[in-house]
């Protein structure tokens, strides 16, 4: 007997096998949800977090607003950055005699070196993204880019100076806001 | 008789080509239904909605190097693909795509199918043996347990049908039958169509029976060892066999080229087209069964009802000729 | 065939040599591993089989070994952070919490309640994730190609609402010590609003497709039976461990953040087979959508950042702490002892999954091959945190 009801239940489910069908054939005449990639991109790019980029200062957006304290480089736990100061100018004869006229004076000397970086050496290879340069930057000098379409052929495209690259941004000024690291994908 | 023989080697031809271009299309009908199932476009890139897909990935199997593992049976390992593929042309000679459209004009049809496609097996059991690789072995052992177990059904059921129709000649089968879906074979014999085309999953290693090649298991099974065109034919062959499957189904159960207003051949290929798409949507849907429950599935129920089935219907068969001798 | 004879004499690295020792006449020993399609990464298995039958098992261990404790030792506390979302890339946030719970632990940190919300919040999405990643990569161990198809579509959505706020969609590092990193945007919550019924009415299709198909059914009732106390001798938590009938969660056993002020079930079977850690995990799901339900209602104003959160220079103060959350795989503890100096002298990590691994060579002596991919995959491992 319960060899028959156990044979029965058996029998009767196999109708899940007719559900799964419908569920698949269902499906398989709605919509794709895939977006074709070359020819159209996915539209939740604004909150990703691409490699590091410095920010322009407030007169002129092409110049960092970094002033090489390097706390960033202290606080990055994989060692990616690297900030290279100015060298101070060699002072014209003016000034260096105004200069000793102050040591006299028992004044300090006021450097008059610019702050901003001369090179901002970043290894993206290395960065993990964690974002704790952005957090320990006394301006908040730094901030992510929006870019997904980093690629390269080697490590050493990713290795990149940051000063360089916002610069570089200037050429494709007039474009919209993220223009740098667009340019160079958007072929589609 | 020179005229037979044209006819069988115009349909050698026909046959090698239309395997070919059969093959193709499925793997793009595989690809694009598997896509559309997963909401996925599938190919779309080359060709109109990738229509040439299947050839790109073709011509790159050709063009791939022919790999053999160290210690492998070499004669063995390379005869194994190409066993698969061969008894595949012969098992489409017999088929009748229209009244009177077949190659080779046999009176025992069936019988011939079902004894070419038991050669199937032993490809497997080759590939998996002589590619020297233990995964092989074990999707090589599965595969011959499961090919024997599951002919016997297939057999069976095929049978009950040959026992109505009188006949194992296949177009005298689709003649027995009508123009209207009542007039098929499936109304009188729909356990047999289901027995049948269960055990032809079994018979062609589909999913959800694809055991010998099983992924998650066992890598790929009996061709995991196989590169370039030897993987190309094997898999070549897999398809080649569910059309030859299809088609018989359609042949014994669904009224073969019989049907209302198109002419016969277009409705034979609808008819097989509409089987191979339920075959995919098999694939795209279940879960693999277990070994042990392949087994017990053909053993505990397939066999019992298909031998059940087969002297009903030998009863019937033999009330109804009894009723017929009387009046 | 005998041209490479003096070969085969030496085949086989150390593992599989001293396998073979034990091994019985005429079994076949089996590599599954490291590169296999159902061991998702780099494990090794080894096995010895009659047939399809396995006489023994022994994972091998090892293949993905990062050295995250000794790395924890190189870098203060707040640097360590970016490692933990690379520990477990199933459910990063809760490795985040664990290790960030122990430090906070160790220093005295009250964390802002709102942040204690934002954290459940994202935890519990994560969870999600990573429970949709293993239901997906499971019926794919069991021969289903479609269903991972859906679980990503489904969890694409979590990942875009997790992206909001923390910038990655896998390896987060977006909790800080005494908080986390960015608020919860207006937007990001109602996304989150949105999720919340979207994934409901997922659910019952994921059963009519898979939970309730008779072929899935008999793959996994039955199969791999963990009785309770085998999982109390090995320490298996987690899912695995409820669904052996044990009911022990971390948010419940030992209540940390905001969970004792939610309202949830700990979902147990009595099964104790892959059919009941199955149904554990698929109620879970549901009990993480309830979760952040009510917290995204209760979520009150107010900081997510302590004042005067630690910097990465700060030093940890002399002590020691212990601190566990529950992740989607088990019990996720963190101890860390500090002698005050820059970095903390030594983190502990506990991972779940080395745990749970362990069953393996018990349970699945004396199954067939697909039952011990099936007992592989119920477990719901993701190697890198074995290895860590």
């Amino acid at each position: 007997m319960n060899a028959i009801k156990e044979a029965f239940k058996t029998v009767s489910d196999l109708w899940s096998l007719m559900v799964g069908l419908k569920v698949t054939g269902k499906y398989f005449l709605e919509p794709q949800r895939t977006v074709r990639y070359p020819w159209k991109a996915v539209a939740n790019l604004d909150t990703f977090k691409g490699h590091l980029e410095l920010v322009g200062g407030v007169k002129d957006i092409f110049t960092p607003r970094c002033i090489s304290c390097g706390m960033c480089a202290l606080a990055c736990p994989s060692n990616c950055i690297t900030v290279v100061k100015r060298k101070a100018p060699k002072p014209t004869p003016e000034e260096e005699k105004a200069l000793a006229e102050a040591k006299a004076k028992g004044e300090k000397p006021k450097d008059k070196t610019p702050k901003d970086p001369e090179r901002f050496l970043y290894d993206y290879s290395l960065c993990s993204l964690c974002g704790t340069c952005m957090e320990n930057c006394p301006v908040g000098a730094l901030r992510f880019s929006k870019n997904v379409y980093m690629a390269g052929y080697s490590r050493n495209d990713f290795q990149f100076d940051l000063v360089l690259k916002l610069r570089e941004s200037e050429a494709h000024a007039p474009k919209a806001e993220p223009a740098a690291p667009a340019a160079e994908t958007s072929e589609a | 008789m020179p005229a037979e023989l044209i006819r069988i080697l115009i349909g050698l031809v026909a046959v090698a080509v239309s395997v070919g271009l059969i093959g193709l299309v499925m793997v793009w009908v595989e690809r694009k239904v598997a896509g559309h199932v997963q909401r996925r476009p599938g190919p779309y890139e080359v060709g109109p909605y990738g229509l040439l897909q299947p050839l790109a990935d073709a011509l790159k199997l050709v063009g791939k190097q022919l790999f053999m593992p160290d210690n492998a049976d070499p004669i063995l390992f390379w005869l194994a693909p190409v066993l698969s593929f061969l008894p595949v042309l012969l098992l489409f000679l017999p088929l009748p795509l229209g009244d009177g459209l077949f190659t080779l004009d046999v009176n025992l049809g069936l019988l011939l199918i079902l004894a070419f496609s038991g050669l199937a097996v032993l490809s497997l059991l080759l590939g998996g043996w002589a590619s020297n690789n233990k995964y092989g072995l074990l999707g090589a052992a599965r595969a011959v347990a499961q090919s024997v177990a599951y002919e016997i059904p297939l057999l069976l059921s095929v049978l009950a049908v040959a026992f109505v129709s009188g006949s194992l000649d296949l177009a005298t089968v689709v003649k027995e039958q009508g123009t209207w879906p009542w007039n098929w074979n499936i109304m009188t014999q729909p356990l047999a169509f289901l027995i049948y085309i269960v055990s032809a999953l079994g018979e062609t290693n589909r999913a959800p029976f694809d055991l010998p090649e099983a992924e998650s298991e066992l890598t790929a099974g009996f061709h995991t060892e196989y590169s370039g065109m030897g993987f190309g034919l094997f898999f070549l062959a897999e398809y080649a066999n569910m059309v030859v499957v299809c088609s018989v189904a359609t042949v014994l159960f669904l009224g073969g080229w019989h049907g209302p207003v198109l002419p016969g051949p277009v409705w034979f290929v609808l008819k097989v087209s509409l089987l191979m798409l339920l075959l995919v949507f098999f694939r795209w849907t279940y879960p693999r069964v277990r070994f042990d429950q392949l087994l017990n599935i053909n053993w505990k129920w397939l066999m019992p009802l298909a031998v059940a089935n087969l002297m009903l219907t030998a009863f019937f068969v033999k009330l109804a000729q009894y009723a017929v001798v009387k009046m | 065939m005998t041209r490479y004879a003096d070969m085969d004499q030496v085949a086989g690295d150390f593992y599989t040599n001293n396998f073979a020792k034990t091994a019985k006449e005429s079994s076949l020993i089996l590599n599954l591993g490291p590169q296999h399609p159902s061991t998702h990464g780099v494990l090794r298995v080894i096995v010895e089989m009659d047939g399809e039958y396995i006489l023994r098992a022994e994972p091998v261990l090892g293949y993905l070994h990062r050295m995250h404790e000794k790395m924890a030792e190189v870098k203060t506390a707040a640097q360590f952070i970016p490692n933990m979302g690379r520990v477990d890339y199933g459910h990063a946030l809760a490795w985040n919490w664990a290790f960030l719970g122990a430090v906070e632990k160790l220093a005295g940190i009250e964390v802002p309640e709102r942040a204690e919300y934002v954290r459940t919040i994202t935890c519990e999405l994560n969870r999600i994730a990573s429970h949709l990643l293993w239901w997906g990569a499971y019926l794919l161990d069991l021969g289903a190609f479609t269903p991972i198809m859906y679980a990503f579509d489904d969890r694409e959505k979590v990942l875009d609402i997790l992206q909001m706020p923390t910038g990655s969609r896998l390896t987060y590092s977006y909790y800080r010590i005494g908080g986390v990193a960015l608020d919860l945007s207006e937007d990001c919550l109602r996304s989150i609003r949105e999720f919340i019924p979207w994934m409901r009415s997922r659910l019952p299709m994921y059963k009519d497709l898979v939970s309730d198909n008779i072929i899935l059914r008999k793959r996994i009732e039955g199969v791999g039976v963990i009785e309770p106390e085998l999982c109390r001798r090995y320490g298996a938590t987690g899912p695995v461990a409820r669904g052996s009938g044990i009911n022990y969660d971390v948010r419940r056993a030992e209540p940390y953040s905001v969970y004792p002020k939610v309202d949830f079930i700990v979902p147990t079977s009595e099964l104790k087979d892959a059919r009941g850690r199955y149904d554990v995990r698929m109620i879970e799901i549901e009990q993480s959508l309830r979760i952040i339900e009510q917290c995204v209602e209760q979520m009150p104003e107010g900081d997510i950042l302590v004042k005067g959160a630690p910097k990465p220079s700060w030093k940890a103060p002399k002590g020691e702490a212990y601190f566990a959350v529950e992740g989607g795989r088990g019990k996720i503890g963190v101890y860390v002892a500090s002698d005050g100096g820059k970095n903390i002298y030594r983190t502990k990590l506990r991972a779940p999954g080395y745990s749970n691994l362990s069953l393996f060579a018990e349970v699945s002596s004396g199954t067939i091959l697909a039952d011990a991919v099936a007992i592989l995959g119920s477990l719901d491992l993701i190697i890198p945190e074995i290895d860590r």
